[in-house]
Parts: structure tokens; sequence; C-alpha cells
């Protein structure tokens, strides 16, 4: 039992590792690098914020992608879909309010190409615009849905659709709430910068996200 | 707020200055120090697996008799549902969560978390989340079991399911953030000379973690969204009755739970292959294999959700690619125990209670897994569907590799954690009964199940008796088993002997600084100059001749 009696011993730590550059070369490939020991302790890091809202809106996106699998599914296993009696969607409208979504993507990426010659004002004039466009979309869908002839509990057809148009909305919505947020931040002058810009950034990164989520839920729900 | 020291000069000689002790005050507010928050989780986690146990004390009770005279039948539900709940969304998960919390920027050289903020706020769900959940014991308890299938769970009293959806879905947002946070720190934040290769395994285990919490928990808030629908306004998603379609939940809930069980074991896959390897004094053996493993069982974990529904009307093919499919899982969780077994074999093994309780884990997750695979086959699992063997199963995996795995890493990283070591006998003794009581009270569950014993019913065929009286002996001694571990843990922590930083003369990172680490983790971000297991290769020999043929290289037959 001598190797417990060894294990248990609390022994002074065997390797020191910083401060140390030397390079000893062994065998098998084992690690042996050895470089300058970071100097302060207070170094930055670089900022991952950006790809930590990339890998939200991954997750977020399996979110609907659930959604929508649901709604294939529910779909490909009716007999009858949408069932019989219920009116048909209208087209034009939520074709329109779709045009208008989609290019305000175009829209939000103005604020950002501001932003990078530092030009604040015109993050607050492509945002603003966003918002505006935004709204509309909104707007748009409130007043779809007050015009159809169908109810959230009217059938699984019906729940679906409302369902995922406004879970999808809600999406928007925040979207809108967060370009607020960014507005005002950018009161303080100074606040965003050509190197400084992550609000900026990550909301329109996430305004692209709704979108694309706004096109797939567009062809499955009406042209589909 | 992390308390940040004042600059320094600091010289090769300045010892580490940064100041290691914390006020007990710390570990009740809102700290973004990422060792904070992995004690945090862990304590909190624990809270809720002795609650958790405690509902499973009072099941086995009533099973030790046929007639539910212990408790109503209604009472047992609530106590079924809460016990599996809590077990895996308030105890594995956020034990998990706070073993990768803590070690994670200490082991690739970071100071802290990629978002320490976004950590305090995921770790602060985690109350509330539960609490909601236990709370809900005292008015109208869940009783549709943790799968909640409806149309059940529209039936069974509509405010203890909305709790029990509010509840994991604040959990679930915890997980999430979590998963990008172990994400983010650790493909971004690796000190400079660190590859992917150069890991400690348990980073590998927690990047297949992650992806599996990224992609499968969405799926879960989905499909309780769409349930609490179903609940509260009335829709019919779910529901037959309203042309809507119940096995769509089924898909939906394991798409998220199957993968889920991943998510348990994971990061204890990961703690284990740290703990036989500085235990055994070996080199990890295969250390690709296992990483790489780990990557495939997330991959393969994604798509063998629907082997929990066999009998759920699932059509021959389907069932057929599911049945392939886990099966073939069994083949990377083999490799893994492959390579932990031969880490073991011919090392020079310390029979440490972190080292008891990783042996511990082999075994009994070998006996879980022989039982998964025979599970995989569709008439066997036909047969035994919804029977005590899949709850003796489960519990093998769920109890016998996590739990076993948690407790191994707390004897193996409490002296980093506390600065104190704890006290070893007392560690054995927990670990004897754990064992035995884990043991008496899971393997004749195997058998009743084969019998024909159904599981989440307060009343049984008296044909059962005599097994279910063994089974809830062991669960008493199970319950008995944490008595020593809390005593161990709560008196080492305040009287234990003070640990040195690295006892157990470990190469990884997290032992390269003080026990318990400096408030920013590192005086001066380390520089590697040997891989995370490279024991017994005269790395340690240069200074310390003790080592010089240590196990592990066969010494020369001369």
């Amino acid at each position: 039992m001598q190797t417990l009696d060894a294990s248990f011993a609390p022994l002074r730590p065997l390797r020191n590792y910083t401060m140390q550059s030397s390079i000893d070369t062994t065998a098998e490939g084992t690690i042996n690098i050895a470089q300058e020991g970071a100097a302060s302790h207070h170094e930055e890091h670089p900022d991952h914020r950006l790809f930590g809202v990339l890998v939200f809106l991954c997750a977020e996106s399996m979110l609907f992608m659930g959604l929508f699998i649901a709604y294939i599914t529910f779909r490909l296993i009716a007999t009858e879909w949408p069932p019989t009696g219920t009116p048909s969607l209208e087209i034009l409208l939520p074709g329109i309010n779709s045009l208008i979504l989609i290019s305000s993507s175009f829209v939000i990426h103005k604020a950002d190409t501001a932003v990078k010659k530092n030009d604040v004002d015109g993050v607050r004039t492509w945002f603003s615009l966003t918002i505006g466009m935004g709204v509309v979309f909104l707007l748009g869908q409130l007043y779809e849905y007050s015009n159809l002839e169908f109810g959230l509990r009217d059938n699984l057809f019906a729940s679906t659709f409302y369902v995922l148009t406004g879970f999808h909305g809600l999406h928007v919505l925040l979207g809108i709430l967060m370009m607020f947020a960014v507005l005002w931040r950018a009161r303080k002058p100074g606040h965003y910068s050509t190197e400084n810009h992550f609000g900026i950034e990550a909301v329109e990164l996430y305004w692209h996200f709704v979108d694309v989520i706004w096109i797939i839920l567009f062809i499955l729900l009406y042209l589909w | 707020m992390t308390a940040i020291a004042e600059p320094k000069t600091l010289s090769s000689e300045t010892p580490l200055i940064l100041g290691n002790e914390r006020k007990w005050t710390d570990y009740f507010g809102f700290s973004t120090d990422h060792k904070v928050i992995g004690i945090q989780y862990l304590v909190t986690a624990f809270f809720f697996y002795l609650i958790g146990g405690s509902l499973a004390t009072v099941m086995r009770t009533e099973l030790a008799t046929p007639a539910p005279d212990i408790v109503t039948p209604d009472v047992y539900n609530g106590l079924l549902t809460l016990h599996g709940t809590v077990m895996l969304f308030l105890w594995i998960v956020p034990a998990g969560a706070g073993l990768a919390n803590y070690l994670i920027p200490l082991m690739i050289g970071a100071r802290d978390m990629a978002f320490p903020r976004l950590n305090a706020i995921a770790f602060w769900l985690i109350p509330p989340s539960g609490l909601l959940l236990v709370s809900s014991f005292f008015f109208e308890p869940p009783q549709a079991g943790w799968t909640s299938y409806p149309p059940l769970s529209l039936t069974t009293g509509m405010l203890g399911e909305g709790i029990w959806i509010m509840s994991l879905l604040i959990g679930g947002t915890a997980s999430i953030l979590g998963g990008i946070n172990f994400l983010v720190t650790i493909l971004k934040m690796r000190v400079p000379s660190m590859s992917l290769t150069d890991m400690p395994l348990f980073c590998w285990a927690m990047i297949a973690t992650s992806l599996l919490i990224l992609i499968s928990t969405p799926v879960l808030a989905g499909a309780l969204i769409l349930l609490a629908f179903d609940l509260f306004a009335g829709t019919a998603f779910f529901n037959p009755t309203g042309g809507g379609n119940p096995v769509v939940y089924q898909h939906m809930f394991w798409f998220y739970s199957h993968p889920a069980v991943y998510i348990f074991v994971l990061p204890l896959f990961g703690a284990i292959s740290e703990v036989v390897s500085v235990h055994a004094r070996k080199p990890i053996f295969g250390y690709r294999a296992i990483a790489y493993s780990s990557i495939v069982i997330s991959f393969l974990g994604l798509i063998v959700w629907a082997h929990h529904m066999f009998t759920s009307g699932t059509p021959p093919w389907l069932r057929m690619f599911f049945m392939i499919t886990t099966m073939v899982i069994a083949v990377p969780t083999g490799i893994k125990v492959f390579g932990w077994v031969a880490t073991l074999w011919r090392g020079k093994i310390a029979y440490t209670s972190a080292m008891l309780f990783a042996m511990g884990f082999i075994a009994l997750f070998l006996i879980g897994g022989i039982s998964g695979v025979m599970l995989a086959a569709v008439p066997f699992d036909i047969h035994v569907h919804d029977t005590y063997f899949v709850v003796a199963h489960f519990h093998y995996v769920l109890f016998g590799a996590s739990v076993f795995g948690v407790f191994m890493a707390v004897y193996h990283w409490f002296p980093k954690m506390t600065g104190r070591m704890m006290n070893e006998t007392w560690g054995r003794i927990h670990f004897a009964l754990t064992f035995a009581g884990m043991n008496l009270t899971f393997m004749p569950m195997h058998e009743l199940g084969l019998m024909g014993m159904n599981r989440r019913i307060a009343l049984y065929d008296p044909q059962f008796t005599d097994l279910n009286v063994l089974a809830t002996i062991g669960s008493y001694l199970m319950a008995v088993s944490t008595i020593p571990f809390l005593i161990n843990a709560i008196w080492s922590w305040r009287y234990g002997p003070k640990a040195p930083a690295n006892p157990w003369r470990a190469l990884t990172l997290e032992w390269q600084t003080l026990s318990p680490p400096a408030i920013e983790n590192f005086e001066e971000l380390p520089v590697l100059k040997t891989g995370p297991y490279d024991y017994g290769l005269g790395y340690i020999a240069e200074e310390d001749p003790e080592e010089l043929y240590a196990h592990g290289t066969p010494i020369p037959a001369t």
C-alpha cells in the first residue's frame, strides 16, 4: 500500500509552469511548446460577444426548427390540410409585408456600414428607418389577424398559424425594442465608434435572423 | 463583481499575490467570478439532490408493501414526477454546469468565462426554477411524470402542469445560456500555447455537452410552449380529441430528452478521464479516441430519440433506423470505457475516494450500458417497455455514472475548490455505502421488470414484494450514505487540513495555481510544457527521483 501513502502525502507543486521560456524536445509528440508567459495579468482578451450572439442565434433557430418540423408533421399526417371550411389565406398583404421586412435587412446593414465610418448620425437614421419598417410589419400582421375568419382554437391549422406567426412577431417586437436601446445608447457621443459597435452588429445579426425565419415561415404557411 | 486586484509589478519570485480568500457572503450574491458561480451551482444542485432523494425515499417506503398505504396514488404520482424532474433538471444538469464553470477557465488557462455576467444570470435562473417546481408540491404537484406526455398531462391538473412547464422553461434558458458560455470559452479563451488536442478531456466533453444543449434544448422549449397553449389557450396541438397528435409531442420531447441523457453524463465522462489518469499515474489511454468519441456521441445522440417511442405506433422502418443508431452509440461509449480501463491497467493506482468512485462509475456504467443495448433491440424493448427494467437501466446510468461521477469530481477537486483536504476514511465509507445501497436498490429492479412490474404505479402485485423490500432497504442505505458525505464536506471545508496547490501531483493547469485559486486564477498566464496526462513519462522525474520509475512504462527487466 505504499502507493497509497505516496499519493496521499500532499506534495509540493512539482512544476512551475510560469515564466519559463525554454523548449525541451521530447519523444512521441508530447506537448513541449513553451512561450514567454503573457506579461500582464490584466490583459484584455478579444471581444467574443458577437460570436456568442451567433451561437445564441443558432440555438434560437433550433426553437423555430422544432416548431417548423412540428408544423410540417401535422400537415403531412393530416388527411386534409387545411381542414375543410377553413378560409384560405390572403397572399397580397402578407407578401407586401414580407417585402418590407426583407428590405429592412438591407436598411439595417446601412447602419453597420455607417458606424464603420464613425457616422453615428447615419446609424440613427438607418435604425429609425428599420424600426419604422418593423412597426409597419407588425401592424400589417395585426391587421391580417383582425381580418382572418378563423381564431386560434378553430382547428389545428389555425392554431399552428397563429402560434408560428405570433412567435415570430414576438421576435420582431424584441428586435424593435433592442433597436430603441441602441438609439438610446447612441445619445452619448462616442458610445459607438468605428472600433466599438458591438450593440449595432448584434442587433443587425439578430434582425437578419428574424428575417430568415420569416422567409421560411412565409414559404411554409402561405406558399406551400 | 469580480474584485480586481490593484496592478502590481511582478517578478518571477513574487508569490501569487492576487489573493484567494473569499468572504462567505460572496457565495450568496451576484458574483461574476466563475469559481464562485461554480460552487454556487454545485451547492444548489446538491440541495436539490437531497430534496429529490427524500422524494425517492418516500416512494421506496410506499413501495415496501404492495398496497398504496403510506401515500395515496395521487401523491405518489406527484412524488415520481417531482423526483424525476428535480433529479434531472435541478441536480445533474446544474452539477455538471457547476463543474464546467469551475474547471473550464482554470483548465484552459483563462481568467474567467467568456461572458461572466451572462454566467451569473444563468446560475441565478436555477434557484427560482427549482423553488417554483418544489413549491408546487404544497398545493398541486404535477402528476404526469417527468415526460409529461399529453393527453395525460392535459388532464392531471392545470396548475401543477403549468408550474412544471414554467420551471423547465426557466431551467432550459439557464442551460442554453450556460452552453453558449462553455462553448465560446473553450473555443476562444485557451492560452495561446494550447491547441484543441492539448486540452484536458473534460473540455472536450464540455464541447460535446454544449453542442447538445444548444441544439436540443430549444426544441424542448418549443414543445413546452405548444403544450402550454394546449393547457391554457385551449388549442389542440397534442390533444387527439381536438385533432392534434400527441406523438408529435413525444418526438419533440425526446429530441431534447434523449440527448439530455448525454448532457447529464458527458461532463462526468470528461471528469473521470481526468481522475483515472491522475490517480493511476498513467497517461490517459487513447486521448484522441476519447476526445473524438465525445463528439461522435453528441452527434449520434441527436439521432436516437425515437427508441423511447417503440411502442408509440412508430412505423417499423423508423424503429429499425433508431434501433441501429442506438446500438451504434454503444461504440463510442465503449471506446471511452475501454480507454479508462486501459488507463487503469498496470497503473500505479491510488485507491483514493475519487478513484474508488471512478471505478464504481466504470463498473456501474458498464451494467447500465449493457442493459441499454438490450433495450435498443425493438422486440426486447416492447417486452419490457415501462417496466422496472427500464427504471433499473437508467438508474444505473444516471446514478451509477452521473451521481458517482459528481461525487468523484467533488473528492478530486475539493482541495482545489476549498483549499482543504477531505477526509479519505469517511470518503471510503461513503463510497462503500453508496455502492452497496445503489446495487441493492436497482439490481432487483431488473428482475422485477422482467417479471412484468410496471413503473410509475403506487401499488403492485404481491408476488413482487420480496424484491421490492430489498430495493427499499437499499434505498435507505443510499439515503444514509449521504450523511458521511455531507459531514465530511462541511467539516473539511471548515477544519480540514490545508491543501497544497497540487495535492494529487496532476499536470493539468487548474493544479498549477493556488488552492483555492487566486481571484483571477493565475498570476501569469500559464504556458504548457507537457500534455495534460503525461504522467510517468519522466517530466516529474527531473525534479522528483521517486517518480522516475513510476508505473506506466514497465521497469526494464534486467
